[in-house]
């Protein structure tokens, strides 16, 4: 038997008895039921599976969790909750932000990665970080405007400041 | 609590269903509620009443005011809805018509959805009818219970009902203080066994205060925070992996398979054989997978034909043109040939539309548990009674001993994979006794699901010397648009897999073929054609996208060779005020500057973007909404790329439920369609689907979605209610065709415009027509 590949998700320590080239998307989903990254392609085309390690954004249909390492995971439900949202999530509510949702926790893993490496993206650097990130339903322009209001208040006037 | 539910527990977490139980002997668990129970709603009887005549055995009466609403325990209300929610926001539409009537709040509303033997069954959910169809039963059902709840509230506070009023849910005495009682404090938990009244007082429209209101979708928040259930994330005990091996082509049979390639991969895989469908289980999921890529298998050839992509494409349009199918006529009026023959202008074109896929971005998935006693299938059907009646008929059992629970999917456009991944769950469960989870790759997705299908649609008309139509000859040659499961399992993948053959009808292709101008010799005609090469069904508005986008773009052909500005031109073919109204507020919206079109091209640098506007409009199956949509694009003259840099939506579907949630699936529907118009074609070769992946068919992403989609909604609050998920979608690909003319005086008749088509057809572009106006210096 091979020793156990040790992960640190949201936080917390997990080991699993995944094969060390299984995708890090079916450990998180099967083993950590942590539901909040989606399976859309496996290929690294959608953007659905998308969750940070450290503080980039990755797709974790693509990678094994062997190389994980001891690279912080964070997914979705590491990002905010109902009673504690991140200024992302609060304003993909505000906005109204999707239809099915299939593809929003990709959208908003994707789009906390810019904002915390580009904290005043342009209109155009908010699409291009985007543009790895598929939506059927045809929600792009409301999950453009969630990015733009979570951006901080000096392109933003009369948002509220960012905690 | 009832003994049969105290027996196991439902625990929520993270999106997950788990349903976990006390006893391993339990087999009682297929009448387990649906997964939206998990917040505490009622329990509550799940078959129709015994001996009652209204309903097939297993179905909540429609009839019984218990079928659609309950008071639980925590005063909260529940709403049983046979229809369910695609992305849609039918949901909260329809919580919010309960909220209206019973004047309770929306937000403490819980919708159970799509569940057989406890939601009524209220047909499939498609063609955009929820609203309009569902509406009105449902707030028939909540006016019933605001009737019987005050009445009861009457005699509790010792107040005559004309002195109640009722607000959040709590009846009051008008300025009697503090005299006041809550639904939940008069019923909760009790039933109301009573018919629903159809006679029931219902609220004047100019009384509504939550119909017409945006009102935040219910979904959204757990959607955002990663917690949504989903069938993707439902996790039954014992539950295993599967995952079908597909036949490299429609048609193509097993020939043998080597069961010995998988037998020493890890998950203690098993194959499953069941005449043509192949499948493997195994303990994990990426072990599933595996297994799916090793096991060996020889097939036949399949049915594709021999030629790939234009090719195959061509010769499929010259297979339709040929089609000897005699045309069902849908409009026939004054003598068309002899009018054609007086016309001063005559003009023909033809127009195509190719395969489309749903592309769902969550592929299809689906759990089955096949027990000896009894099946329960969770899927993100449209249709949970008529999929129960398929499964039943692909198993070989009593309809009666199978559930189907449906739980929310990606976001589904019509008939996509979903009942297709629900059977397969099923064989498999069937065939090795143990619960099953089937998720289709996304190469599964695009190369299986049901298309939207290639259409042809053939028109001529003739104007008369003021440029009026006075002929219009037109013929959509089209296979049906409709091969949903409806109970039998030859419409199911693996009932076909299994040696049944798939049954296709005449449906959906002739939708908007008739157009709403007023011609006085007219002509319209559907030809059903069986040339289907790949499995044809329902996608957002069947044949209407295409039909529009033939009729819209000719009339932008007609007006251009009467040198008429195109919204004017239509406004003088149209009798009807509110069609005339959505035109002009799309035209307004839009800025649209009146002139013909081509736009006069200006002198400046050869390879300057080109800019032009054009528009569309419908009337929905010519009976329902009214939308007229403007596009703006730029087109580079060197690539032949189209941009589209903003669309205007002027939409009119009678009375508004929810703006913001219209709003949302009008954004939606446009954008969905400039996917659909610029990018998008199914593509084959003789072994099978080639446009499998989201390099081989892309679809529209962030860097090429409009600036801005401009709306405008036209309220009719004392209009019925019609349906809005579909009709923005039709007019999108004629307003950018027509835009495109206008920019380059280059016509594009064939979907989708892609660089290389657009390149073409301004080198075939007359030149007069991009050289004259005015703007030429
Ligand atoms: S599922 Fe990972 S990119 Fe599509
Ligand atoms: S909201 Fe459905 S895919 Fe984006």
């Amino acid at each position: 038997m091979r020793d156990p590949i040790v992960l640190t998700v949201n936080g917390t320590r997990h080991e699993t008895a995944a094969a060390p080239e299984t995708p890090l998307l079916y450990v998180l989903r099967n083993e950590l039921q942590l539901n909040g990254p989606k399976f859309g392609c496996g290929l690294g085309q959608c953007g659905a599976c998308t969750v940070h390690l450290g503080t980039e954004a990755v797709r974790s249909c693509t990678l094994p969790v062997s190389a994980v390492k001891d690279r912080p995971v964070r997914t979705v439900e590491g990002l905010g909750t109902a009673d504690s949202p991140h200024p992302l999530q609060r304003a993909f509510l505000e906005e109204q932000a999707g239809q099915c949702g299939y593809c929003l926790s990709g959208m908003v893993m994707t789009a906390a990665a810019l904002l915390a490496a580009t904290p005043d993206p342009t209109e155009e650097q908010i699409r291009t970080a985007l543009a790895g990130n598929l939506c059927r339903c045809g929600s792009h322009l409301r999950i453009l405007r969630a990015v733009r209001r979570a951006a901080p208040p000096r392109r933003n006037g009369h948002k509220e400041r960012r905690p | 609590m009832s003994a049969d539910i105290s027996r196991r527990r439902f625990v929520g977490t993270a999106g997950a269903l788990v349903v976990a139980f006390a006893s391993a002997g339990d087999v009682s668990y297929w009448r387990v509620m649906a997964a939206t129970d998990v917040g505490g709603a009622p329990r509550r009887a799940a078959a129709s009443r015994p001996g009652d005549p209204s309903a097939p055995a297993g179905e909540p009466p429609l009839d019984a005011l218990d079928s659609w609403l309950a008071i639980g325990a925590d005063g909260g209300v529940t709403l049983y809805s046979g229809k369910v929610e695609l992305g849609t926001g039918v949901q909260t539409a329809l919580a919010q018509i309960v909220a209206e009537e019973l004047d309770f709040p929306v937000a403490s509303i819980t919708v159970v959805q799509g569940t057989t033997g406890r939601t009524p069954n209220q047909g499939s959910t498609t063609g955009s009818k929820t609203v309009q169809t569902a509406g009105p039963a449902v707030r028939r059902a909540a006016a019933t219970a605001r009737q019987i709840l005050v009445a009861l509230a009457a005699t509790r506070l010792g107040a005559p009902v004309e002195r109640l009023e009722v607000r959040h849910g709590v009846v009051a005495i008008a300025d009697g203080g503090e005299a006041s009682v809550s639904f939940g404090a008069l019923f909760a938990g009790h039933r109301f066994d009573r018919a629903v009244d159809p006679h029931a007082p219902l609220k004047r429209p100019a009384e509504y205060t939550v119909v017409g209101q945006p009102s935040p979708r219910l979904d959204l928040p757990d959607k955002i925070f990663g917690t949504h259930l989903y069938v993707h994330n439902v996790r039954i005990p014992g539950m295993l992996h599967g995952r079908v091996v597909r036949p490299p082509a429609p048609g193509a049979t097993l020939q043998s398979v080597d069961e010995t390639s998988v037998q020493n991969l890890p998950g203690a895989v098993r194959v499953v054989r069941r005449g043509d469908f192949l499948g493997v289980v195994a303990e994990r999921e990426e072990q599933a997978i595996d297994a799916a890529r090793a096991l060996r298998a020889v097939w036949g050839s399949g049915t594709l034909g021999s030629e790939a992509g234009d090719a195959a494409y061509e010769a499929l349009y010259d297979r339709m043109r040929a089609d000897t199918a005699p045309p069902e006529s849908l409009a026939n009026v004054g003598d068309v040939a002899a009018a054609l023959r007086g016309a001063a202008v005559q003009h023909t074109a033809e127009y195509r539309t190719p395969y489309q896929s749903h592309g769902s971005i969550g592929p299809s998935c689906a759990v089955a548990d096949v027990r000896s006693d009894g099946v329960t299938v969770w899927s993100g059907t449209q249709g949970a009674y008529a999929l129960r009646d398929a499964i039943a008929d692909l198993l070989g059992v009593p309809a009666a001993v199978v559930s189907v629970i449906w739980t929310e999917a990606s976001g589904c456009y019509g008939h996509n994979g979903a009942d297709d991944a629900a059977a397969d769950a099923a064989v498999l469960s069937q065939a090795i006794g143990r619960p099953v989870r089937v998720q289709w790759s996304r190469q599964e997705e695009l190369g299986w699901d049901p298309k939207g299908p290639a259409m042809l649609m053939q028109v001529r008309a003739g104007l008369d010397g003021r440029g009026d139509i006075v002929a219009w000859d037109y013929m959509v040659t089209t296979p049906t648009h409709a091969s949903r499961p409806g109970g039998k399992a030859s419409n199911l993948l693996a009932g076909q897999l299994m040696g049944r053959g798939l049954v296709l009808g005449t449906v959906g292709g002739d939708r908007n073929a008739p157009h709403s101008y007023a011609v006085p010799n007219n002509r319209v005609a559907v030809r059903w054609t069986h040339e289907s090469v790949l499995r044809p069904s329902a996608m957002r508005g069947l044949g209407a996208p295409a039909n529009v986008f033939a009729i819209e773009s000719f009339m932008d052909e007609l007006a251009a060779r009467a040198r008429t500005d195109p919204v004017q031109f239509r406004l003088r073919h149209l009798r009807d005020p509110r069609a005339a109204a959505v035109l002009e507020r799309a035209a307004d919206l839009a800025r649209w500057d009146r002139r013909p079109s081509p736009a006069p091209r200006r002198r400046g640098s050869a390879t300057a973007a080109l800019t032009g506007r054009g528009i569309a409009f419908l009337q929905y199956e010519n009976a329902f909404a009214y939308v007229a949509t403007v596009a703006t694009v730029e087109v580079d003259p060197e690539s032949g790329a189209i941009r589209v840099r903003r669309m205007a939506v002027a939409h009119d579907c009678g009375l508004v439920v929810n703006p913001d949630g219209l709003r949302n699936q009008i954004e939606g529907a446009t954008i969905q369609s400039i996917s659909r118009t610029l990018e998008e074609r199914v593509t084959w070769g003789p072994s099978g689907v080639t446009s499998v992946d989201w390099s081989s068919y892309p679809i529209l992403t962030f860097p090429a979605v409009p600036d801005a989609i401009d709306i405008a909604l036209l309220d009719r609050r004392d209009a019925p209610a019609w349906g809005a998920g579909e009709p923005a979608a039709c007019p999108v690909a004629a307003a950018i065709a027509n835009a495109v003319f206008d920019a380059t005086g280059a016509r594009l008749r064939e979907l989708p415009f892609t660089p290389t088509r657009v390149k073409q057809a301004m080198a075939a572009a007359p030149v007069s027509s991009v050289s004259e106006g005015p703007g030429r210096p």
